[in-house]
Formats: C-alpha cells, sequence, structure tokens
C-alpha cells in the first residue's frame, strides 16, 4: 500500500505521448538533460506507428527554414551515433538527388537551391551528366539536371530507434507499452497528469508525440490540431551490390488511368544493399488504413523502371503502407499552446517525423530546461498551431 | 552423372541433354530441368556464399520460396530452382550480393490485366482438385492455380501406395496415379482454367489477388470466391550446421529425386519418425540412395508401423529416443552427430555417435500455409480452405477436406448437391486419426490349403485389401475402415494375389500349403527393383524381429492392374513361412560409426534465420532483455526479414521464446507482409521484352 502511494506520488518532469520517431529522440534529448522522463505507449513495443513505415530518408534540404535548422541538427546526431554510442543505424552519407525534367521542375529547383544555400546548405543544381554519374543508368531522354545535396543521407528507422530507445534508458528515460492515454488531467489551466488504461501518472509537462493519432490527444487537452493522416505504399528489394548512392527523388507529376495517379515517387539504396522505395498517391488517401493495395506495384514499378530501367531485374521483397500525418501546409505543428501550460505538440510531420525526430527532441528539451535561444523561438513561431497554414512549402 | 537412369516405380524420360557453363567449365544437363537439379547433376551442390558470413549456399526449399540457391544466369541472379536450363547458359555462384546487371536499354511499360472469376482456387494438390472437381461439374467458372509445373500438389512426388478406401481415396493407388486421377477430372472441365507454374503472391484489401502467371507475367485477379488450399510447409530444427548444403527439408530432397529424377546424394539420414521421413527413406532406397539411419526423439515412430517396417525390413537402423546433434563438414555435410535422450529429452552423455553422411532430411513435422487464408478474412472476402492449410493430415483428409469446402461454397451460391456434408466430415474425421500402438496378432493355426496372411497390426484408415478379393472373403472387423482385416475362408483363397499388390503397408503375404505341407510357397510384395526378380536367386527372407534366413526365388509374376507391385514366391520351411513378412535383396550389414573427433559446437551460434544469417544466441539475448514483441525481434536483429519472409525461422524463435518460459499469450506475433516470394519489378510493370524474367 505505501509502495503504491509512493509510486503514486511520483511527479515525472515530463510525459512523451508515443514511442515513435518524435517520442523516442525526445525522450532520449529530456533523459539526457536529466528530467525524469515518461513515455507512454498504446502499442506493445516501441516504433511500431510508422517509424517502422519510414523508408530511412534524412535531408536538411528542405524549402523551409525552421525544418532546415532542425534537420542540420538530426544529421549532427545521426551522422555521429555510431561513433558515439557504438551502434550502427546504418547511416549513409548518400546525398539526394532531386531530378528535373521539365523546365518547371528545373526553374523551382534552381529558386530552392538559392534559399537553401542561404542557410548553409551544401546543395547545388548540377547538368544531366552529372546525374548521371550518380544515379548510373538512369534514363536521360528529357532529362534535364537536378539538385544534389552531399551531405543529406539515410539510415534504418528502425535500428535507429532501439538505439535511441537502450540510449535514453541509459539516461534514466521510462517507458510503459500496452498503456493508452485516456485523459489529459488539467487543473487550473495547467496539465497535472495523464491518465492511461493501467493508471495515473502526475507530471507538469506533456509532449503530444502520437503521429496519425495526434488529433485524438489534442481533443482530450481540448485542442484541436489540424493533422490529418495520409496513407502512402512503400517496398523494398532483395539486397544487391551498391550502385547507386544518393536519395532519388522525382517530383513530375504521372498520370495512370489504370491503378491511379500519383505526385512524386522516391528511392534508395540502404547500407544492407537494398532498394526502399515510396510512392505519393494523387489524390491523397485520407484516413488510418494501412492495409496494402494491388494498385501499388504496378503503379511504382512503372515509374522506377521508366527512369532507370535496369532496376527491372531487382526483386521486390516486400511492401506495406503507412500514414503521413498532413498538416495543411506540410510542414510541422511544434511548441506550447495558449491557455494550458505544460502541454507541448510535436506533431503533424508530413512524413518526415524520422529526419525531424533528433533536432525537434533537442529542441524541446531546450523548450523544458528553460534554455531556448532565438533561432528556437523562430522555430516556435514559424511551426506554431496558430500560423496560417495557407501558404503551402515548395518541395514538400 | 548423378542423375536416375532406372527407378522400380517412375518412368525414366527421354531428355535432352544441352551444354552450359557454370563458373567457366563446360558441363551438360537436361534440357528444361531447374537449373539446380542440372547442377546437382553434375555434383555442384555448393551455389555460392553468403554475403554476412561467407557460409556456403546451396539447395534448401527446394520450392521457390527462399533465396539460397541464387545463381548468376547471364548476368541476372535468379534462383537456381525455377529457373529451368537452355542451352548455352553461362551459370556462375552468386559470391556475397549479386551484382545488377548493367542493362540499360529503354523498356515500354503496360499495365497488368485484372481477371475476373468466379472462383479462385489457390492450389492444385489433393484438396484444391477435389474441391474444384466438385464446382466445375456445376458449371462454376474456375480458375485454379498452382505453383508447380503439374498439378497434384505433393501427391507427384509420392511412389508410395496411399492408405484409405478405394471408393473414396484411390487407396492402393500409388500418388502419382492418384494425382493424375484428380488432375484428369478437373482438365476434362472446359470452365475450369488450369493455371501451372503459377504463385499467388498476395491478398490485397481492395479483395484483389497478385498472381505471378506461368513464372513470367503479373496478373491481378478478381475472384467473387475464394478456396485457399495452399497445404503445408516443413518444419526446421536448431542445431549446429543446419544450413550446410545437405541439410535439406525431407519434401525438398523428394523433389529432387522424385520429380528431377536425380540422384540427390549417395548417403543419407533421416531426422523424424513420421510418416513423411519413413516414406522418403523408402523411396531413397528405390531410388538407389543408401540410408545410413533415422531418428525419432520419441520412444516410438509416430508414423504408421508398415511405413517403418518397409524400412526396417530393407534393413535400415531406426533410432527411437535420439536426437540430431550436429551436422558436421566445413562446406557442405561429410557427416552427422546423433545422441541418445532420456524422458526429457535431455541427451545422455556418452551415447553420441557419428555417421559418414552426405545429406540429411529433416522430417520434423509440417505447418499449414494458411497466410493467405488469414489475410483474405481480415479483408472480408469470401474465403474457404481446405486440406493441409486447413489442418495438417494425410492427403486422403485433404480430399475430403476439398470436397466438403467445394461443397460449403455450392451452398453459399446457393447451388444443390446430392452430396452429404456430414458424411464427408465424418470420413474426413476418420482419416485425420492418428495410429494407435501396435496390437499383437494370433498367428492362424492352419496348414493347409492357400490363404492371405495380413501382417497388418495397426489401426489405421484403410480398407482396399477388403475391396479386391474376387470371392470377396475380406472384411475388416464390423466391417469398420479402422479395424485389422482378416480372411472369412467361406470360399477358397484363389491364390490370385491382388490384395499382396494392393496393401499399401506391404504387410499381406499368400501361404500356399497345397504342393508341400513342411515347406509352403509364400508370396510377398517387392517394389525395390525394375526388373522383375529371377528364378533361383536368392534372397533374404525378413520377420518382424530380424531376418528369417536366405533362400531362393521360385517366380516372380505381376499382376496387370498393379503393374509395379512383384509378387515373388519363396518356398520357406513351414515354422517359418507365417512369420515372413518381407523381402530383401541383401543380407544385413553393420553401418559402423566414424570414429571422429567430436568437437561440442557452440549452441548459440547455431543460425536460426538462415536467410538473414542470425544466430540462436542473438535470439536469447534479446528475449532474455524483455522483448516479447515479434517485430521488434525483427527490427533488431533482422530475423524473419530476408528473402524466405520468415517462413523458416517463426516456428523455431516461438520455440525458442517457449524455451526460455515466455508463454505464447506475451508473445505480439510477427505483422505478415506481401510478397509470398520475391518477384522482379519488371514484371510488376509488364516490360516487354525478349529475354523472359525468372523469379
Amino acid at each position: 500500500m505505501l509502495e503504491q502511494r509512493r509510486r503514486i506520488n511520483i511527479e515525472y518532469d515530463v510525459i512523451i505521448i508515443g514511442s515513435g520517431s518524435i517520442g523516442v529522440p525526445t525522450a532520449l534529448a529530456t533523459a539526457h538533460d536529466g528530467l525524469k522522463t515518461l513515455v507512454i505507449e498504446v502499442l506493445p513495443s516501441l516504433a511500431q506507428g510508422d517509424n517502422k513505415h519510414a523508408i530511412g530518408g534524412i535531408r536538411a534540404t528542405h524549402s523551409q527554414k525552421s525544418k532546415i535548422w532542425i534537420c542540420q541538427r538530426s544529421i549532427e546526431i545521426f551522422s555521429t551515433w555510431k561513433k558515439k554510442y557504438g551502434d550502427d543505424i546504418w547511416w549513409v552519407e548518400g546525398g539526394y538527388v532531386f531530378i528535373a525534367i521539365t523546365e518547371e521542375q528545373e526553374k523551382l529547383l534552381k529558386d530552392t537551391v538559392d534559399l537553401q544555400k542561404k542557410y548553409g546548405l551544401n546543395i547545388e543544381y548540377v547538368d544531366a551528366e552529372k546525374i548521371k554519374v550518380l544515379i548510373p543508368g538512369i534514363n536521360d531522354q528529357g532529362l534535364l539536371g537536378g539538385t544534389f545535396s552531399p551531405k543529406d543521407g539515410n539510415a534504418s528507422p528502425l535500428l535507429a530507434l532501439h538505439s535511441f530507445y537502450q540510449q535514453s534508458i541509459n539516461w534514466g528515460a521510462e517507458y510503459k507499452f500496452k498503456e493508452k492515454v485516456i485523459d489529459i488531467l488539467i487543473y487550473n489551466k495547467k496539465v497535472t497528469a495523464v491518465k492511461t488504461t493501467k493508471g495515473t501518472y502526475k507530471t507538469k509537462n506533456i509532449i503530444n508525440a502520437a503521429g496519425a493519432l495526434a488529433k485524438n490527444i489534442g481533443q482530450m487537452a481540448g485542442i484541436d490540431i489540424p493533422v490529418q493522416p495520409d496513407s502512402h505504399e512503400a517496398g523494398i528489394t532483395e539486397p544487391i551490390k551498391n550502385f547507386f548512392s544518393p536519395m532519388v527523388v522525382d517530383t513530375h507529376p504521372c498520370l495512370d488511368p489504370k491503378f491511379g495517379n500519383s505526385k512524386n515517387y522516391y528511392f534508395y539504396q540502404n547500407k544492407e544493399g537494398q532498394i526502399i522505395f515510396c510512392l505519393t498517391p494523387d489524390p491523397s488517401k485520407f484516413g488510418t488504413d494501412r492495409r496494402e493495395t494491388s494498385s501499388f506495384l504496378p503503379q511504382i514499378s512503372k515509374r522506377m523502371i521508366k527512369l532507370l530501367p535496369r532496376l527491372r531485374n531487382i526483386k521486390i521483397r516486400r511492401t506495406w503502407r503507412g500514414l503521413y500525418p498532413m498538416t495543411l501546409d506540410g510542414n510541422p505543428i511544434i511548441g506550447p499552446v495558449n491557455n494550458l501550460k505544460g502541454y507541448i505538440n510535436a506533431v503533424g510531420m508530413c512524413g518526415q517525423g524520422f529526419m525531424l525526430g533528433p533536432g525537434v527532441g533537442e529542441l524541446l528539451s531546450r523548450l523544458l530546461t528553460g534554455r531556448i535561444n532565438s533561432q528556437d523561438n523562430e522555430i516556435f513561431e514559424d511551426l506554431s498551431l496558430y500560423r496560417n497554414f495557407y501558404q503551402a512549402e515548395d518541395l514538400k | 552423372m548423378e542423375n536416375i537412369t532406372n527407378h522400380p516405380i517412375l518412368k525414366i524420360p527421354k531428355r535432352k541433354l544441352v551444354n552450359f557453363s557454370f563458373n567457366g567449365k563446360k558441363i551438360t544437363g537436361f534440357e528444361g530441368m531447374v537449373i539446380s537439379s542440372a547442377l546437382f547433376m553434375n555434383k555442384i551442390k555448393i551455389f555460392g556464399h553468403h554475403a554476412k558470413d561467407n557460409s556456403p549456399q546451396g539447395i534448401f526449399c527446394s520450392n521457390g520460396q527462399c533465396a539460397q540457391c541464387t545463381v548468376i544466369v547471364n548476368g541476372k541472379p535468379v534462383k537456381s530452382c525455377m529457373t529451368p536450363l537452355n542451352d548455352g547458359m553461362i551459370i556462375e555462384s552468386c559470391e556475397g550480393l549479386p551484382e545488377l546487371p548493367d542493362d540499360d536499354k529503354l523498356v515500354s511499360v503496360g499495365d497488368p490485366p485484372i481477371i475476373e472469376t468466379q472462383l479462385l482456387i489457390i492450389g492444385a494438390g489433393p484438396a484444391g482438385l477435389s474441391a474444384c472437381q466438385i464446382l466445375g461439374e456445376k458449371g462454376i467458372q474456375v480458375i485454379i492455380i498452382d505453383d508447380k509445373d503439374r498439378p497434384g500438389g505433393k501427391l507427384v512426388l509420392q511412389t508410395h501406395k496411399f492408405f484409405g478406401s478405394q471408393e473414396d481415396v484411390y487407396a492402393g493407388k500409388r500418388g502419382i496415379d492418384i494425382a493424375e486421377i484428380l488432375s484428369e477430372a478437373v482438365r476434362s472441365l472446359s470452365n475450369v482454367d488450369i493455371w501451372l507454374n503459377s504463385t499467388a503472391l498476395a491478398v490485397f484489401s481492395d479483395g484483389l489477388i497478385g498472381i505471378l502467371k506461368n513464372n513470367e507475367e503479373y496478373v491481378i485477379v478478381k475472384p467473387k470466391y475464394l478456396l485457399i488450399a495452399t497445404g503445408a510447409r516443413e518444419q526446421m530444427l536448431i542445431f549446429p550446421g543446419n544450413t550446410l548444403p545437405g541439410v535439406y527439408g525431407a519434401g525438398a530432397f523428394q523433389t529432387l529425386v522424385n520429380r528431377d529424377l536425380i540422384k540427390a546424394a549417395e548417403r543419407i539420414f533421416i531426422v523424424g519418425g513420421g510418416n513423411v521421413g519413413l516414406i522418403a527413406g523408402y523411396h531413397a532406397l528405390q531410388a538407389g540412395i543408401e540410408v545410413i539411419g533415422l531418428i525419432e526423439a520419441l520412444p516410438q515412430c509416430s508414423g504408421y508401423k508398415v511405413h517403418e517396417d518397409k524400412l526396417r525390413f530393407l534393413d535400415v537402423p531406426i533410432y527411437t529416443s535420439h536426437t540430431v546433434l550436429s551436422a558436421n563438414g566445413d562446406n557442405k555435410v561429410e557427416s552427422i552427430t546423433i545422441g541418445q535422450v532420456d524422458k526429457n529429452f535431455n541427451i545422455l552423455p556418452g551415447t553420441e555417435i557419428t555417421f559418414a553422411v552426405d545429406a540429411i532430411l529433416i522430417a520434423v513435422g509440417l505447418n499449414p500455409v494458411d497466410e493467405f487464408y488469414h489475410k483474405a478474412k481480415e479483408y472480408k472476402l469470401k474465403v474457404w480452405v481446405a486440406g493441409d492449410a486447413q489442418e495438417i493430415a494425410e492427403a486422403s483428409a485433404a480430399i475430403f477436406t476439398g470436397k466438403i469446402e467445394g461443397i460449403k461454397i455450392l451452398k453459399e451460391m446457393g447451388l444443390n448437391t446430392i452430396d452429404n456434408v456430414d458424411e464427408l466430415e465424418e470420413k474426413a474425421s476418420i482419416m485425420k486419426s492418428k495410429p494407435l500402438p501396435p496390437v499383437q496378432l494370433d498367428v492362424p493355426d492352419i496348414e493347409e490349403g492357400i490363404f492371405p496372411v495380413f501382417h497388418c497390426i495397426q489401426e489405421i484408415p484403410c480398407n482396399p485389401c477388403t475391396s479386391v478379393c474376387p470371392q470377396k472373403q475380406i472384411e475388416t472387423i464390423d466391417g469398420s475402415i479402422m479395424q485389422l482385416p482378416y480372411f472369412k475362408g467361406e470360399k477358397e483363397c484363389t491364390g490370385c494375389g491382388r490384395c499382396i499388390a494392393v496393401c499399401p503397408g506391404l504387410a499381406v503375404t499368400l501361404i500356399d500349403y497345397r504342393k508341400d505341407k513342411n515347406n509352403p510357397i509364400v508370396t510377398f510384395p517387392f517394389e525395390m527393383t525394375t526388373e522383375k526378380l529371377k528364378m533361383d536367386q536368392i534372397i533374404t527372407i525378413v520377420g518382424n524381429h530380424g531376418e528369417l534366413g536366405q533362400f531362393k526365388v521360385i517366380k516372380s509374376r505381376i499382376i496387370k492392374d498393379f503393374p509395379l507391385t512383384q509378387l515373388v514366391s519363396i518356398k520357406l520351411p513351414s515354422k517359418i513361412a507365417k512369420r515372413a513378412v518381407g523381402i530383401r535383396l541383401q543380407p544385413s550389414i553393420v553401418r559402423e560409426p566414424l570414429e571422429l573427433y567430436y568437437k561440442h559446437p557452440l549452441a548459440n551460434d547455431t543460425i536460426v534465420c538462415r536467410c538473414e544469417r542470425v544466430t540462436v544466441g542473438e535470439i536469447r539475448k534479446w528475449i532474455r532483455k524483455g522483448i516479447t514483441d515479434f517485430n521488434e525481434l525483427k527490427a533488431l536483429t533482422q530475423v524473419g526479414m530476408g528473402a524466405c519472409g520468415g517462413k523458416t525461422c517463426t516456428p523455431l524463435i516461438y520455440r525458442i521464446f517457449s524455451e526460455e518460459g515466455v508463454s505464447l499469450d506475451e508473445i505480439t506475433p510477427g505483422t505478415l507482409r506481401p510478397l509470398l516470394i520475391e518477384v522482379p519489378m519488371g514484371l510488376f510493370a509488364r516490360t516487354k521484352e525478349e529475354d523472359k524474367y525468372r523469379i
């Protein structure tokens, strides 16, 4: 009884809801900074929401300054992780290539490069010949050129999250699995506790890192979060000897009367030699359905083979479908809210949670420990829940 | 050349030799046979080395399910067990990761067709074919697919005679012949499309089924009704050396021997005393392969006694209460070490013995291939399941469950049938019954005239002997198919020999005292030689407790209806005549164990996931750290994420969980995803090209 009372009286500095791409690196940062941290997860283990559906691309070369800043820090963390903590998370500094086929695309990419350079990003617009060197075998018919950002890369979402998790535990973070958050207790416009199917945990701060389910968590605190998941299908091939390094992004829209139109698609070869690919359907498929459809393989195979014909001989091993928690402008919602002290959003990652995660985690830990700087303030303003969502980003 | 040139049961077709090369060496094989078997014919059993640990790779599943037999053909990585051999192929071993050929010519792409059908049956084995016949005869439009090159499922590999009853399941006929009867009934129906070499890849949430048709074309099928008759897959074991080339599932070995007619090994050892292991041993002997022994961990074999006796009579030692300790060899299996176990399956120290063998067959049970059924259920398709995919049992039971599910589908369609489901259910449940312990039989006292002697001492569902007697003098007790047969003797036995020839257990002899009471003529069934045994040939007579002596053959004859079972007559002294059960050509030989220095391998280094080379030690480490979510194990170790998609290692990992004291209800199962097997991307885009894609 006494033991139970003691447990009830424990107060966490922060409770993170969700143990995915955002929740785990956030716990890593807060535990590192000495905050008593609890992560609550409804699923049986970590990274079982949509982290495991992410294909693993990591880039700082966005066209929105806050995402650039966050991901610049993320890349530092991913790229030095093995050296610091010993675990191989399959980080490869392979770069990103956005290809241009139309003059419109070419112009857009060139304009973006100008903006990106202002933030110190290593990115160039290169001609078709250089693209052909980066992606051997690419179909050069109509290929105008593209951007290449050599400092971007990729890593395994599964291995990275598990390694972050282990390190966060080493620093004192606690995790509760198979527990569903059913209420957020508020007193006097302040968060006081989180109630789950198994108990109530006291805290002054909660971070909503619930990914596709973020809207439901927000509702418990009376906060309307304009995040709506849509779904994308992805796949992975057998491993073959590495023959290209960058993440290849083709943003050209594609008509497919039989299996459905699509917007962009992208693929890269991971450290093990497997090619991982993903497609954005057009129109978007909103909802939480994660079940595989029969359309995806014909859709993506036609596009990838038209671009890189030699891929017709690679064997596809597995496919899956995951959710992108989307916002209207394609940017995440990160930071505190009005009229409820202790509630922090880290939601609406729009399919970029994995690459944003480590940077977001440190940003939020600085917020909780009173160490925010002027750049952080700019980020919170940019990614505020109360911003104008009708200014879409160019390169989502 | 290691191809089989004569076989007592199987016809050896004329095949055309073609030239090809392996790692630069010019060799020959038969055109159209799968590359793996062509390599085996040339004694090549190591097809490459794994990228992760350089371990030797070769044939394992022989079924297109894994990728361990990958070789490079004309520059492209392919599964050798699924790719037919053509003249002039340049084949190389796959050393590490294969290179994707820089074949950059532009290709046009197209859309796979979406084909609508009333009914799709996945699997043309005994269950699928039986259901197909019932539905097809009612005029239902059916597509039935099978991933093999001929219908019949595993029956096409079974050269032995089957149990059950003649009227329902063709008892007394060989598996290969039953396959033909079932296939022919379906082939004759114009409303049934049979797609061979066609693998179902995925059941999608939109109710469509992705199919790799004829191994070269991706099509999508939209069925109104779906029947899953996908059969079973073999279980593996965890023991040191278990991934060496030369360790196969018994079914994989049967494919090499009975389908491809390859003498896949010289000396084999069998692990598992169920029907699959016992039969595999008999098949190996028929193919001229020596069987050094068979082990069973339980105190007695779980298969039918008559199958076990077939091996014993042919001088195969059966070691009960024994387990495999290791497969030994540097690059391939060179020997096996076994050991005796106590009743708790702990190894008794000092009982380890090692035998020189070049192949080890694992026959330790089957698991249903039921992933598609569960996916289809989850996606709310109108789906049924039959055969081993529903419940592991004999092929004869699969014929019944196929019929039953077929009738259920008819009813769902609103069509009537005269078949009685209840009656079929009852027969199916009899077929599924586990064999009881053998009983002691009294030897008949009579020593005059002529009559059959039944050495059938175990109650199993079987009665073809009662159907073939022209005098109608053979019955089972109470007329029950489960009971033992006896000779009524109300009318005289004509000595026709049909009961001997039909018996699947080779457990009937005929004794004729009419010419010489003291030296009656005893007739035995025999199916080990292509040529009939000759008069005066010396053979060994075997009883239930060993050899009874050597005697001369008087004659050997064949009944037209049972053309592959010789009836061999021998004059025997009356005191052993009734105890004589079987014959073999050679007297017993003693199989000397090797006096090898036996180093205990590290159990923790044993491979569990052969695709990603994950060891039992690594899996135990994570389970001991508290992991109970299969998906997390996958994430951390890549276990189950390799080419075979966890088909082999998943049951093994559940066993490790259980050994570590984690109960089944604590474990979160791994998520199953498409595709069933790996397929080249070009097929989904229907690229048009001269050279065909092969999986």
